[in-house]
């Protein structure tokens, strides 16, 4: 495996090769997106208890899944980066936590949008808003460590130390918040038993979760590129991309 | 020459604590904020004394957080700017006593005059009288986690030239569970419910911490001396 993996590490592979990824992550994420969100706004049945506001649901809940799982990602990210050295670790730290913030935010947001009508008010300091809004506590830590320091490389090791601590403080904040007794339904999803929906609603959510899934790989690699190129502006595979791209560009 | 774990901890632990005792500045300056934090409550508020009394150990707690984390910089800040630091992780000995050290001389620089000063300030909030025990049980057991925790955000932040703000940021949001936990466990005292549970998470997470977090001091620390 270490054989077959090894020429990622290098960066110029790395660059060239999710480059090619990317256009294949866009069209799936289209098509997902469009037949799922099409299928969760329109033909999905309505709640019996909460109506058409249900729909938000195909939006926050893979927004939610996303955040934390994001989370999860840039932490073994981060291992990597401080246990194997691995510089496009550090890169993909960088290149991930934004994208995580934002899906927090989304997530917050969208939540708020489905809890007014629903319960009555835009916030409420239930047990998995306040952790998911510690959640974007620590990545706007991390971004802002990261962008604290001006060597890369130096805010790439700060900010895996942090991930890494954050991580092992998600689950002690989750349960220390879970004490304050709750109004949050509980898990209909991530469970590990059948997941307590219909099928027709279950299956728009699967296909939207993939669809956003698919959208977050498309967004990383994107930012993963930059992040290579930031970092390896001094290398010559750099500067001779560059005049390529401006000779096909005439200037 | 090789030092023995212990002399080389005792030896860090005197140092702090001298260096400590000639700025007494250091010590008393995050005392007055806390004090001073604490008065501001019941003026903002009102003079209620039933208000003053439900609130009390959630603002003792958070003046408590503010303090701790004003105190932080000091930490590492000098030796960082001194070069002691990096002779202190040249040294044979592990970073991991060292850093404790460290981190016992602060606590007992910070958070023991928090603690003794504490029950004073409950007073003034009209902290009800069955707390008490609970406010030092969970100060005890809570402010080494403060110190512990924040020396990994001051680890990270010391080599920044503008490291306070930052530091505050990545620092308070791990301090909510011991925050949590330790106002629960005072209101529950003030109910005459029995919060060992509490005490026990606490003292869960202050074990966690000290094996865990000097570890993640350590690893910030060459990242901030490079």
């Amino acid at each position: 495996m270490w054989k077959w993996l090894h020429p990622y590490a290098n960066p110029e592979v790395s660059y060239h090769f999710t480059g090619k990824l990317i256009p294949w992550f866009s069209a799936i994420s289209v098509i997902l997106l469009v037949f799922g969100l099409g299928l969760a706004l329109a033909f999905s049945p309505a709640d019996y208890q909460q109506g058409e506001s249900v729909r938000i649901f195909y939006l926050h809940v893979p927004a939610a899944m996303l955040s934390m799982g994001i989370y999860l990602g840039m932490a073994i990210a981060a291992l990597t980066a401080l246990v194997w050295q691995m510089k496009l670790a550090e890169a993909s730290i960088a290149a991930l936590a934004p994208i995580g913030a934002t899906f927090t935010a989304i997530a917050l947001l969208t939540g708020a949008a489905w809890g007014k009508p629903m319960w009555g008010t835009w916030w409420i300091w239930d047990a998995r808003l306040t952790s998911e809004l510690i959640l974007l506590f620590l990545y706007l830590g991390v971004i802002a460590l990261q962008n604290a320091f001006e060597d890369k490389s130096l805010a790439g090791k700060a900010a895996s130390v942090l991930a890494i601590v954050g991580v092992v403080n998600l689950p002690i904040i989750h349960y220390s918040v879970e004490w304050w007794n709750t109004l949050h339904q509980g898990a209909t999803v991530s469970k590990f038993e059948k997941p307590s929906m219909s099928t027709d609603m279950f299956i728009p959510f699967i296909v939207c979760f993939f669809g956003f899934s698919f959208l977050v790989a498309r967004i990383f690699g994107e930012r993963f590129r930059a992040e290579i190129i930031a970092r390896n502006s001094m290398r010559p595979w750099v500067k001779t991309l560059v005049l390529e791209q401006e000779k096909t560009n005439g200037v | 020459m090789q030092t023995s774990y212990s002399s080389a901890f005792v030896n860090i632990l005197k140092r702090d604590l001298t260096i400590a005792l000639r700025h007494r500045d250091d010590i008393i300056n995050p005392l007055l904020f806390f004090i001073i934090v604490v008065s501001l409550f019941p003026l903002g508020i009102g003079p209620v004394s039933n208000t003053l009394m439900k609130i009390a150990p959630g603002v003792i707690w958070v003046a408590a957080l503010l303090a701790t984390l004003l105190s932080l910089e000091r930490l590492f800040k000098n030796d960082h700017s001194d070069g002691s630091l990096e002779q202190l992780l040249l040294s044979p000995c592990p970073t991991f006593i060292l850093v404790l050290a460290k981190i016992f001389a602060h606590w007992l620089i910070t958070g023991l005059p928090l603690i003794i000063i504490a029950p004073l300030l409950g007073v003034l909030l009209n902290l009800h009288q069955d707390s008490y025990t609970a406010l030092m049980l969970t100060l005890l057991l809570g402010t080494p986690v403060l110190s512990l925790l924040g020396a990994i955000g001051v680890a990270l932040t010391v080599g920044l030239k503008k490291g306070g703000v930052l530091l505050s940021l990545l620092v308070l949001p791990l301090y909510i569970p011991v925050l949590i936990f330790a106002t629960s466990a005072i209101d529950a005292a003030s109910m005459n419910l029995p919060y060992n549970g509490q005490l026990a998470i606490i003292a869960a997470i202050f074990f966690g911490s000290l094996t865990l977090a000097p570890f993640a001091v350590g690893s910030a620390l060459k990242v901030s001396t490079n």
